[in-house]
């Protein structure tokens, strides 16, 4: 049976509020027994591949933090946050908070349509782990937080959405956690509504609390959130600044803007040179990669169609690597011989860096085949993008080693009265 | 910024201590709303549950003591000593069955100790028993009944006690084993159903003795603590010196005028019951962990 309350001892600024080590998380497959007859007749004997919802990730969150927890459907967001709630349990790996947390999955759950919107407060917040004395203490203020009225003495089921989704937070705000965990719940209500989660959002910063919190909207991730961690079918992906967090996720969408490639070049079915794919790999032979990492090899796999007669006139590939706005990271380029790619068939290019350089963002690969005279044949970009992950304080693109020193110049004049 | 004591023997204590209360408020809240929930919107609300009792009392009297002649004096008095505990144990056991399904909800959503779904199913059953229970004292007293009762009154709290750990021990069990077999309610329900026969609450244990005793069973069948808990609450209320006519003789209707005979088989009754509940807490607290996702 799992406690409200995680761990005995308190958060304090500098300590670390979450900490998750290598979390995997497995789901049964569906198609395991679920009555006790079929159990009986058939057994347990289909074994299947249990689907993988969390793929060994690891997160630490210092107290005090606010972080966002984005990625697109299904990545494996919500179960995370589950997980470290305590509601469903890893399959391995290892969970432990420090402090009181309140999860805030789903406003209103545990809401019960016939009781009053007073006796619901009640009954939810002992769910929260709080007390009657505690309750009684806060009424007043969760009343008025959910801007009720006299509707409090109504049955819930009379309850507009906004007015249950209002009590809802209300309560869970009160509560009074070290650790508040948020699924996506700020997307409800009105904009007042909302502006006012916000601002208690700011208040539990200045606070000193910690805030995990689960969304779609990007930008408010990116405007709340000191830190903002990407996951992508079940895989950490990106843990870092917010923007480029978001930036990451984008290009992993493939939801970047694109008109600029489609206005170079159409899709043309007749071209002779088709560029099929281009794919970012952990080395060669290695596997498709969602993030590539400061020091280790990249290599971008592309493959291109091309007809006999065209192979003569393909002088140079070139693939670049680009950043948020379309700013080129890195190009780089094949060619030699009498030409690249001697011969029509389907060619395999792999352009391998042994050491990526220290950048960081996301990028998605864009693909040119140039004819001897430098005017491209093909262009192509890909779909999805991937993170460049550097393991440094500073933000910035590149990361170089540098000193700083500091020495002083002129000193200001003795002020005849004493600074205050 | 709140300040919170540095980690101390005494303030793990004093959380740990904070922990049993708001377990102990989320139960009787949990208990609270299945009341207003259940009686929300019938005018006579809470009275028909305490009606219930008393025309099956009306109907069993009726047609066993005047039609069918029975045997049993005041058959409805002794049906009703045993099958208010039955009714109450079918509930809670019928109800902790669907307790986690019906909140699967709030067990996704909310981490809170699952332990007390079938905990507040059992509370709803008990608070609905003593509330039966006592109706029937009152009618009891009416009809002079009292004038059988004696010092075995006081098997009544310690039977209680023993039915309630039973209770439990069985709500852990099929609370659990719903969630990821979901045709356990179905068995339960043919199992409470088949398992009333087992006690003596229709029929008079007297009636099995010679034929229990002759294949040495007669032990193994006041295993069941619903049985123990059943006579002893017979021996409560209904009291002894009352015969009836069988086919070997005039017969005491229980098996035991004295009180050790009780106290012996209700302190079995709890060692079963104990020993169930600690296999089965187990199980559910195993099981509980992986609600979430089964649900």
């Amino acid at each position: 049976m799992h406690e409200p309350i995680t761990s005995p001892t308190a958060a304090k600024s500098g300590e670390v509020a979450i900490s998750a080590h290598n979390i995997v998380k497995n789901f049964r497959p569906h198609g395991q027994a679920t009555s006790l007859k079929e159990r009986l007749l058939r057994g347990d004997r289909i074994p299947r591949k249990p689907f993988r919802a969390l793929d060994n990730i690891s997160i630490d969150i210092p107290a005090g933090h606010t972080v966002g927890l984005i990625g697109h459907n299904g990545s494996g967001k919500s179960t995370l946050l589950k997980v470290l709630s305590g509601i469903i349990r890893p399959t391995t790996g290892e969970v432990v908070v420090n402090g009181r947390v309140a999860s805030l999955l789903e406003l209103g759950a545990g809401f019960n349509g016939e009781l009053t919107g007073r006796e619901n407060i009640y009954l939810n917040a002992s769910l929260l782990g709080l007390t009657r004395n505690d309750i009684d203490e806060m009424y007043d203020s969760i009343v008025g937080f959910a801007e009720l009225g006299e509707f409090i003495d109504d049955p819930v089921k009379h309850y507009s959405s906004g007015m249950y989704v209002r009590l809802g937070f209300a309560v869970a705000v009160h509560v009074d956690p070290d650790i508040l965990l948020i699924d996506e719940v700020l997307a409800v209500g009105d904009e007042a509504f909302q502006a006012k989660c916000l601002d208690k959002i700011e208040q539990f910063q200045q606070e000193g609390r910690t805030i995990l919190v689960v969304s779609h909207a990007l930008d408010l991730v990116a405007r709340v959130c000191d830190r903002a961690i990407v996951l992508d079918h079940g895989s950490l992906v990106f843990d870092g600044d917010p923007i480029i967090a978001a930036d990451t996720l984008r290009m992993l969408l493939g939801t970047t803007p694109d008109d600029e490639i489609a206005a170079v070049a159409p899709p043309d079915d007749s071209n002779p040179v088709q560029i099929v794919s281009a794919v970012p790999l952990a080395g060669i032979g290695g596997p498709e990669i969602t993030a590539a990492y400061a020091g280790q090899p990249l290599v971008v796999r592309v493959t291109i169609d091309i007809a006999a007669d065209a192979a003569a006139r393909c002088a140079e590939v070139i693939i670049v690597l680009m950043g948020v706005g379309d700013i080129p990271i890195l190009i780089q380029s094949h060619h030699g011989g009498p030409g690249p790619l001697p011969g029509g068939g389907r060619w395999v290019v792999d352009f391998r860096t042994d050491e990526l350089p220290p950048a960081r963002g996301a990028a998605v690969i864009a693909v040119q085949v140039n004819d001897p005279d430098g005017a491209p044949i093909a262009v192509f970009r890909a779909k999805r993008g991937f993170a460049l992950v550097r393991d440094t304080v500073e933000d910035g693109l590149i990361y170089a080693p540098y000193t700083t020193a500091a020495r002083i110049q002129a000193r200001p004049a003795i002020s005849a009265e004493p600074i205050r | 910024m709140r300040e919170e004591p540095p980690l101390t023997a005494t303030s793990a204590a004093v959380r740990a201590a904070r922990q049993r209360v708001v377990r102990r408020e989320l139960l009787t809240g949990l208990v609270r709303k299945d009341l207003k929930v259940k009686y929300q919107g019938s005018v006579l609300g809470f009275a028909w549950s305490l009606a219930n009792p008393l025309l099956t009392l009306a109907v069993y009297s009726f047609v066993f003591g005047l039609v069918l002649k029975a045997g049993i004096p005041a058959f409805g008095f002794y049906l009703m000593c045993g099958l208010l505990l039955w009714n109450a144990f079918a509930t809670a056991v019928g109800s902790a069955c669907a307790a986690v399904v019906a909140n699967a909800g709030l067990v996704k959503k909310v981490p809170f100790p699952l332990g007390v779904l079938p905990l507040s199913s059992v509370a709803f059953a008990i608070v609905h028993y003593v509330l039966q229970l006592f109706v029937l004292v009152v009618v009891m007293v009416a009809f002079g009944e009292w004038r059988h009762w004696d010092a075995g009154l006081l098997l009544l709290p310690p039977a209680l006690l023993v039915a309630l750990t039973f209770m439990i021990a069985i709500s852990f069990l099929v609370a659990a084993l719903n969630v990821r077999y979901r045709d356990t309610q179905h068995i339960v329900d043919v199992v409470l159903l088949a398992g009333m026969w087992l006690n003596p609450i229709v029929y008079s244990a007297t009636q099995l003795r010679a034929r229990l005793e002759k294949h040495h069973l007669w032990d193994v069948y006041f295993l069941n603590p619903m049985a123990d808990v059943v006579v002893a609450a017979q021996r409560a209320l209904y009291g002894t010196g009352r015969t009836f006519q069988s086919g070997t003789g005039k017969q005491e209707v229980l098996p035991d005028s004295g009180l050790m005979f009780y106290v012996t088989r209700l302190g079995v009754g709890f060692a079963v019951s104990l020993v169930v509940l600690v296999a089965t807490y187990r199980l559910y607290n195993r099981m509980s962990a992986d609600f979430a996702e089964e649900l």
